[in-house]
């Protein structure tokens, strides 16, 4: 059996920055301790010799020209932003009190 | 209804080009059609109100004697993960309803350059994670053979819109089956191109090593045109291929037309054959058809062992939750989409992020989310990504092995029929095993082809045979899959789409 518990589904969720209900938390740890131990299978297989794939085409050194190319207008930029002042992204407070 | 909805697009664009029907005809077809029966059948999430628009320019042009692109003029439905300038795009998700890209993504703008008709975008589960449409943070898509049915997933939208005639061509994107398997369950074809093949500038990622965007469409032929467009090189990917590509239409059309078959040498993979079970018999029973079919026609059949595919949906489910774990982290509620503000506590950007995503993001979404940020976190890293990884070298190995005694491998292309609305939704691990045919391709890098295979006898649903072939060999999947569909249609004596059964259009 895994060792997936609610405590660390919720550090995990603080992690990947998604606010989750005690009753998802739940949930949550059930389901993923299925998952988990259905795929840790893969250790069975990737013994030391065998090289790991992280690409599935590789490629070397993509470079294109240093050169100025059209982009995104400031406006273009802005225009999906839930919140702007001026010609920038307004967002809350970066630190809290407690910072 | 109009029988120009009924046309495959390469019929549909000779016509178009000899002037018997123009674009603005063709494009109101479609939108009728959709308008007629897109209430049951739920796949686009959004209609483009610029498709007559369009549609006129081209003709203008025509009119006007300029050289057009070889589908000019014909209407095309585009998955909503791609980016389009003049449409919302939100991959299925709450967290982008309603954002309107500034840009195209390098597809659609191919598509638009060779003055095809957008028609709208087509449901999907929500950031591609998902085999039925029931993801979507906008209800499933139905599956026009039986409408309690999924059309599969996660691009179900743009497979229902094709087999329900509501567009000749789509666009969809596969990263562990999305094309291959909706194209199974609902007697379509969808071909997901060696990785690289086509760009993914613009296709919202979800895993950047496994994505790749393909043709939906009623046949090969129809399929390669539309590759021949969106295909080849884009400076704007840095995982896109430079290779010179061959016109993959003249492969379906060789295919097609001569007797490529005789001397063929197809693999048929033991573990996904159903040998063990774990397969509908009806599938099991046209795939096993088609080998005999196949050898009859002069093709060299042979099993071959592919000991690692055992391991490649646990692989699978480690690189992907790890990768849209990382990709998703732009959905941060600062630049785009949805802004949510924390109930209780500082309202600082950490925390109205957290709410947000929260809102935002669906189950199955915030599910892969955390399963990611484990299998990357201190301590687990090499256990879990790092061997996941090394599946992938052991089955590439596996292909190596079976393509070094055979020009394609073969298999059903969905372990099932298209299942009902509802049956797997709260079971994940039932419903991540309906990739279990289509992953291995993903994880190799390989092009693969779903195309019908005939209606299972149990329930009279369409079944799909899937063909891979080796990295960048992607006209050889159309030459080989064109000649088996033509050795099907014609011992069937007609496509197998023109068997579904026809759906009841609402009066506009």
């Amino acid at each position: 059996m895994s060792e997936i518990s609610t405590d660390l589904v919720r550090h995990l969720a603080g992690l990947a920055r998604i606010d989750l209900s005690e009753a998802e938390l739940e949930s949550l740890t059930g389901e993923l301790a299925k998952i988990v131990d259905s795929i840790a299978k893969v250790s069975e297989v990737a013994t030391p010799d065998v090289v790991a794939t992280s690409h599935p085409i590789p490629l070397q050194n993509v470079f294109r020209d240093d050169e100025v190319r059209p982009s995104l207008t400031v406006e273009q930029a802005l225009s999906g932003a839930p919140e702007r002042e001026g010609d920038r992204f307004k967002v809350a407070a970066i630190l809290d009190e407690e910072q | 209804m109009s029988d120009l909805i009924k046309l495959s697009a390469a019929e549909l664009a000779s016509r178009l080009a000899a002037r018997e029907v123009s674009s603005v005809e063709a494009t109101q077809a479609h939108l009728d059609r959709i308008a007629a029966v897109d209430g049951d059948v739920h796949a686009f999430l959004h209609v483009s109100e610029h498709a007559l628009e369009t549609a006129a320019a081209i003709d203008a042009r025509r009119a006007a004697g300029e050289p057009l692109g070889a589908l000019a003029g014909v209407p095309i439905a585009i998955k909503d993960v791609l980016a389009t300038q003049d449409m919302p795009s939100t991959s299925g998700s709450k967290i982008l309803e309603g954002w309107v890209p500034p840009y195209d993504a390098t597809v659609v703008a191919r598509l638009r350059g060779a003055d095809l008709v957008p028609l709208g975008k087509t449901n999907m589960d929500e950031f591609a994670m998902g085999s039925s449409t029931e993801h979507s943070a906008y209800g499933p898509s139905h599956n026009p053979w039986d409408l309690s049915r999924t059309p599969g997933g996660s691009g179900g939208g743009s497979s229902a819109a094709v087999s329900a005639f509501e567009a000749p061509l789509a666009i969809g994107s596969d990263t562990g089956g999305s094309i291959r398997q909706p194209a199974a369950v609902t007697g379509s074809v969808g071909v997901k191109p060696t990785y690289g093949g086509v760009s993914r500038y613009g296709a919202i990622a979800l895993a950047s090593s496994l994505d790749q965007v393909g043709p939906v469409s009623r046949s090969v032929l129809d399929a390669a045109l539309l590759h021949d467009v969106i295909g080849g090189h884009d400076p704007l990917d840095s995982t896109s291929l430079g290779n010179a590509w061959p016109s993959m239409a003249d492969a379906a059309r060789r295919g097609a037309a001569g007797d490529g078959l005789k001397g063929l040498k197809v693999a048929v993979v033991k573990e996904l054959s159903g040998e063990g079970g774990g397969f509908q018999a009806g599938v099991k029973q046209r795939f096993d058809e088609t080998v005999a079919a196949l050898t009859a026609a002069g093709a060299e059949v042979v099993e071959v062992a592919a000991p690692s595919f055992e391991y490649a949906v646990a692989a699978y489910y480690l690189i992907l939750p790890a990768e849209a774990s990382s990709n998703l982290a732009r959905m941060d509620s600062v630049r785009f989409g949805l802004r949510v503000k924390p109930e209780a506590g500082p309202v600082t950007v950490e925390h109205v992020m957290s709410a947000t995503r929260d809102a935002g993001f669906g189950a199955e979404v915030k599910r892969r989310i955390i399963l990611g940020t484990y299998a990357l976190s201190a301590g687990y890293y090499d256990a879990y990504y790092g061997s996941a990884q090394k599946v992938r070298t052991l089955i590439q190995q596996d292909f190596a092995t079976a393509f070094a005694q055979a020009d394609v491998v073969i298999s059903p292309a969905a372990p099932t029929t298209a299942f009902e609305l509802g049956s797997l939704v709260n079971d994940p691990l039932a419903m991540y095993l309906n990739d279990v045919t289509t992953i291995p391709a993903n994880l190799a890098g390989i092009p693969g082809m779903s195309i019908p295979m005939g209606l299972a006898p149990e329930d009279g649903l369409p079944t799909g045979l899937q063909i891979l072939a080796p990295a960048h060999q992607d006209a050889r999947l159309y030459e080989v899959g064109a000649a088996i569909e033509t050795l099907l249609e014609d011992a069937w004596g007609h496509s197998l789409l023109s068997q579904a059964p026809l759906l009841t259009e609402v009066t506009r």
